[in-house]
């Protein structure tokens, strides 16, 4: 009999192969887009505003004109000819390409310069002379709420304040009686600071016109390529099928690379008007000061509590900095992402939540940076108002938590505010957290250790997150239905061609979705080659971001490769010579049933299908698939750290992180391990030290890697990783997504822990980062530290 | 990023490079380490119309001790040469408790401690230790006339050094100790690489528990790099115990001249100060000695 093929050596499910990416990126092969060079290609610069609001009095391009090897200096009134000057976004707002009347964010765009080299373009945009007639800059929500503020927003017809959407969800009046049925009502205030997804590759595209076949091709820094084709058919008014978006190897993504920006926009309408290849590189300050933001919250929130722990209520309203435009990237139903999300694994009967929007002087956008759509504020935001509501309660942070988590035996688990959690084992992860990190002991030593006047502390953070958008019912983005697909074709030798609609930045989907084809089929990961990134050769996809890749392409692959399955079976029957009834599967191979000696291989099949097909059969391997999910995943993780802070300097250290993530059945677990540690150096990042601010002249402070800080492998803290497994029941292969949960609950168990070491203090809140100086406010002062802005700068 | 358009040279002896500055006067800038220079022509914050590039020429890559017991410090001395370099370890602890602490290890492979002093940027670590030691920076002109320029004349102002138009400067000098050298270099930074919320650099140069001469200065709470002389004097002649060494933190704290911005405000960063001068002189090291 032969002998049955070992999965893990062929690189199926569960395997913890290397990633095949890698070999290129570490000998430097990779290809990204300043790579690629075109013959004749030209290049583009942008011209930036160095004011957050003022009235454009004049543009003088003609100095950047005469300087020799300068094609193009285009500005917003020439964009206007051809109905660019601004653009749609994904929100439902416009976002302007190219200023015409006023800029309102320092960075804005104001002209770009074509020319031979950067060298000269970026000569062409010093050479543009703009008078600006400045206007009172606003920061922050309240500002531009405040009597007297200035309509940011005064190109819009009918826009009489700064508010760019009001939101509600769930059952207000249920969630008024569960409060007043309250025996303590525990509120917080804290606002979750502007942050920038900032991948180490900036923002770039590649516009290539040919006039001839009119055909346009755009290499581009995309997540979603396919959508972006979509955006720019409509955006430009060119013919679809005219239209290939090619996305290259991505240095990262982060969900900053999911929107249209104006430099690709002004790329390709260069390229067309002059019909030549014009390239476009985005600066590292540009692509922090412009390009799409994420989070900047401010939230106030109230827990409805029973004595004995039980959360009978939640109620809370967020004010969003939008920025100068509505440009959240989030499925069109939504207003405020899926921030609805907060709480979802407490089993709270009542919630109600507001949202209002505004705009402000500061740069558009609201991606959704390593989360499922404001996620990772909703589950901060969960577990700052849980950990101040134990302390109200006086009871123990782990035994409220597992009070109120939802019990293994409630899933399907429908929460207040609409969602359907399919499958989890929360106490059980917390518990795992708990032994881990030897909680009882720990509270122990922090004590022992107050009274010799040292601070420890010790923070908690459970999360759960919506994880795989659609369902197509729900889910949609400008109207197309979040769907995801694949195609796979298995070549005569048996080797095959993988497609995905998905698109990779770094999470190793050419690693991860040959594993899933060699889970269904049985064909050695080797043998798989995974292609994504190109419209003109992939089916179409929604993309990358939000962790929705393994949840649908995902799927998508195992239900391609289950069909591609089916039609071997019937090829195998043809070679054995009895009816496909009695052939048997098991991996890599079909036998008859009774004979299992008899058998042939998934490559025997494959050769079979292009030269030994049955009479009547359809010849070839290959098929598609397009997965519209029942649900989403919901992953869940218990995240504890132990820190100790220096009561002198409010400089703290993280003792341990202990990390407990529940991702249903992991197809790589080193892939999966290591984006949970990369999820958790940037939950520790915005803890500490990542984030960016704006002075009252809507100066942005943190502009370049001196300012915005991301933390070294000098200062990471080690993680400790555990597992607990629950298969999602809806899923394929049981998998849920895992790229985001850590960057989206970990943030909080830092903060938490912070916070629990000065629990004699009376402090309720320090806002993140926590900088050593405001740590150090807060205890000197025994008081709350607010990060709102403006930045206080004025001299002492 | 995609600098201005600047003219290269590279020239192999002193000479060369004493031409090549006369010939572009003020609009010239010497590139040793380029590690704060080349961002700045990157950003186009600068745009020098020439670049000196000094490497290539030889014998200014050196860190010894002179037969007076005073220490000479080439122009091309990288920071990492210190970091690694037993000599300091053993004589200058306030040098070694510096070297790793500069920018991160990438920077302390190119750059250097007398383009850094050149450089004159507030929050430069290298003045303040400088400062602390009493050390000099030798300045050359093209007849090869050197002269010593103490470092608390040096630097003059925020990116200001007091060279002349047409010097160079060889080397950074730090004088014989009066005794035993103790010290160390305490720098609140928020990330490797940072720039310092505060710095303190602490120079003891000590007899039999008595302090001959004191060092303290302070980086990031000025326009400069601060001497705290008062401080250094209340110290002078003294030995360590705890009302000495509060003394001279509270003095160092009112000597700082501190800004409220994104690293903190003004009462913290003088706090921090306090707190880094009562560290530095308690430290088990200062006290032994």
């Amino acid at each position: 009999m032969a002998q049955a093929l070992d999965e893990i050596k062929i690189g199926g499910l569960g395997a913890s192969r290397k990633r095949v990416e890698d070999d290129r990126f570490l000998v430097g092969k990779g290809n990204y887009i300043d790579d690629f060079k075109l013959p004749g290609m030209l290049h583009m610069e942008i011209l930036r505003s160095p004011l957050a609001h003022a009235r454009i009095k004049s543009i003088d391009t003609s100095k950047a004109w005469q300087i020799p090897g300068v094609h193009m200096v285009l500005t917003g009134d020439m964009a206007a000819q051809h109905n660019l000057a601004w653009m749609p976004t994904i929100s439902y707002d416009t976002q302007p390409v190219l200023a015409t009347d006023k800029v309102r964010f320092q960075g804005q765009e104001i002209a770009c310069v074509v020319a031979d080299d950067p060298y000269i373009a970026k000569d062409g945009c010093e050479a543009i002379v703009v008078e600006y007639e400045p206007l009172p800059v606003i920061v922050n929500p309240y500002q531009a709420v405040a009597e007297g503020a200035p309509i940011i927003r005064d190109d819009k017809e009918g826009q009489t304040d700064n508010i760019c959407y009001r939101w509600e969800v769930g059952d207000r009046e249920g969630t008024e009686r569960a409060f007043a049925q309250a025996d303590l009502v525990s509120k917080i205030e804290l606002h979750y600071p502007r942050s920038h997804p900032s991948p180490i590759e900036c923002c770039g595209s590649i516009a290539d016109y040919n006039a001839a076949t009119t055909k346009l091709t755009v290499y581009m820094t995309t997540q979603a390529p396919h959508i972006i084709r979509a955006a720019v058919a409509i955006v430009a008014e060119l013919p679809e099928h005219m239209i290939r978006v090619i996305s290259p190897d991505i240095g990262g993504g982060f969900g900053n690379k999911v929107p249209v920006y104006p430099g690709y926009v002004c790329s390709i309408l260069c390229s067309i008007l002059l019909a030549r290849p014009v390239k476009w590189i985005e600066d590292k300050t540009g692509n922090l000061i412009s390009t799409h933001y994420a989070r900047d919250i401010y939230y106030k929130g109230e827990l409805a509590l029973r004595k004995d722990g039980k959360i009978l209520g939640v109620r809370f309203h967020c004010d969003t900095d939008n920025g100068m435009s509505f440009s959240d990237a989030q499925p069109t139903k939504f207003k405020i992402g899926l921030i609805h999300s907060a709480f979802a694994a407490y089993g709270i009967p009542f919630g109600y939540m507001t949202a209002q929007g505004h705009y402000t002087n500061k740069a558009p956008g609201g991606v959704a940076y390593r989360c499922s759509f404001r996620v990772t504020e909703a589950m901060f935001f969960q577990e700052r108002q849980i950990h101040a509501a134990a302390d109200d309660l006086g009871m123990d942070q782990a035994e409220f938590r597992r009070v109120n988590l939802v019990k293994d035996d409630q899933f399907p688990f429908r929460t207040p505010y609409g969602f359907l959690l399919d499958s989890g084992q929360y106490e059980k992860c917390l518990d795992v957290a708990l032994n881990a990190i030897g909680y009882k002991e720990f509270l122990r030593e922090k004590e022992e250790a107050r009274a010799q006047g040292r601070r420890l502390g010790i923070g908690i953070s459970t999360m759960t997150e919506p994880l795989g958008a659609g369902n197509s019912r729900e889910y949609d983005i400008l109207g197309i239905k979040m769907f995801d697909s694949a195609e796979l074709r298995v070549h005569p030798s048996g080797k095959a061609i993988l497609k995905i609609g998905s698109k990779t930045q770094g999470q190793g989907h050419e690693t991860t979705f040959a594993q899933i084809v060699t889970h269904e089929l049985g064909i050695p990961a080797a043998d798989i080659l995974v292609q994504h990134g190109d419209t003109d050769n992939t089916p179409f996809g929604m993309g990358t971001y939000a962790s929705r890749s393994t949840p649908t392409a995902g799927a998508a692959t195992s239900m391609v490769a289950r069909k591609i399955r089916a039609k071997a079976r019937k090829l195998a029957a043809h070679l054995l010579e009895v009816s496909d009834e009695d052939v048997e599967w098991e991996l890599g191979r079909f036998y008859v049933r009774g004979a299992p000696n008899r058998g042939v291989t998934i490559q025997e099949c494959a050769m079979a299908a292009y030269g030994n097909m049955p009479d009547g059969m359809e010849p070839g391997l290959e098929n598609n698939a397009y997965y519209d999910p029942p649900n989403m995943t919901w992953p869940f993780a218990a995240y504890i750290v132990t820190v100790e802070v220096d009561p002198e300097t409010g400089v703290w250290d993280v003792l341990r992180m202990v990390a407990v993530d529940d991702c249903g059945v992991r197809i790589n677990p080193m892939i999966v391990e290591g984006q949970i540690m990369g999820g958790m150096a940037e939950a520790f990042a915005m803890a500490n030290m990542q984030f960016i601010t704006y002075d009252a002249e809507g100066n942005c402070v943190g502009s370049n890697y001196m300012d915005y800080l991301l933390p070294t492998a000098w200062e990471t803290p080690g993680f400790e990783l555990h597992e607990v497994v629950t298969p999602s029941p809806h899923h394929p292969i049981g998998a849920k997504g895992i790229g985001e949960c850590a960057c989206v609950g970990g943030p909080a168990a830092f903060v938490n822990a912070v916070h629990n070491a000065l629990d004699d203090l009376r402090i309720r809140n320090i806002d993140m980062p926590l900088l050593p100086h405001r740590v150090w406010e807060a205890m000197k002062y025994k008081r709350d530290v607010s990060g709102m802005p403006p930045l206080k700068t004025e001299a002492g | 990023m995609y600098p201005s358009r600047f003219h290269y040279e590279a020239p192999s002896t002193l000479d060369e490079a004493f031409e090549a500055i006369e010939a572009y006067g003020d609009e010239a800038k010497i590139l040793a380490g380029g590690m704060s220079l080349i961002p700045l022509i990157k950003l186009r914050f600068a745009a020098p119309a020439c670049i000196v590039d000094i490497n290539n020429i030889p014998g200014l890559d050196y860190l010894e001790e002179e037969s007076d017991g005073s220490l000479r410090i080439g122009a091309l001395c990288r920071h990492r040469t210190l970091e690694r370099s037993s000599l300091l370890r053993n004589n200058y602890p306030v040098m070694f408790a510096t070297a790793p602490l500069i920018a991160d290890p990438m920077v302390r492979n190119r750059g250097t401690l007398v383009g850094s002093i050149c450089h004159a940027d507030p929050q430069g670590d290298w003045a303040s230790v400088m400062l602390s030691l009493g050390g000099e920076i030798i300045a050359r002109n093209a007849e090869g006339r050197e002269r010593s320029i103490p470092v608390s004349q040096f630097v003059v102002g925020p990116f200001q050094n007091s060279l002349q138009t047409g010097e160079i400067a060889v080397a950074a000098k730090v004088p014989p100790a009066r005794g035993t050298r103790t010290g160390t270099y305490l720098k609140l930074e928020r990330r490797v690489g940072d720039f310092a919320t505060v710095g303190v650099a602490i120079n003891l140069e000590m007899s039999g528990g008595t302090i001959n001469r004191a060092g303290i200065a302070l980086t990031g709470v000025g326009g400069n790099n601060i001497q705290c002389t008062s401080a250094e004097q209340s110290l002078a002649g003294k030995s360590l115990n705890a009302s000495t060494i509060d003394q001279a933190a509270r003095l160092a704290a009112d000597a700082a001249q501190p800004k409220n911005d994104v690293r903190g405000s003004i009462e913290y960063k003088r706090h921090i100060v306090y707190t880094f001068v009562q560290r530095g002189l308690s430290s088990r090291e200062a006290r032994a000695a």
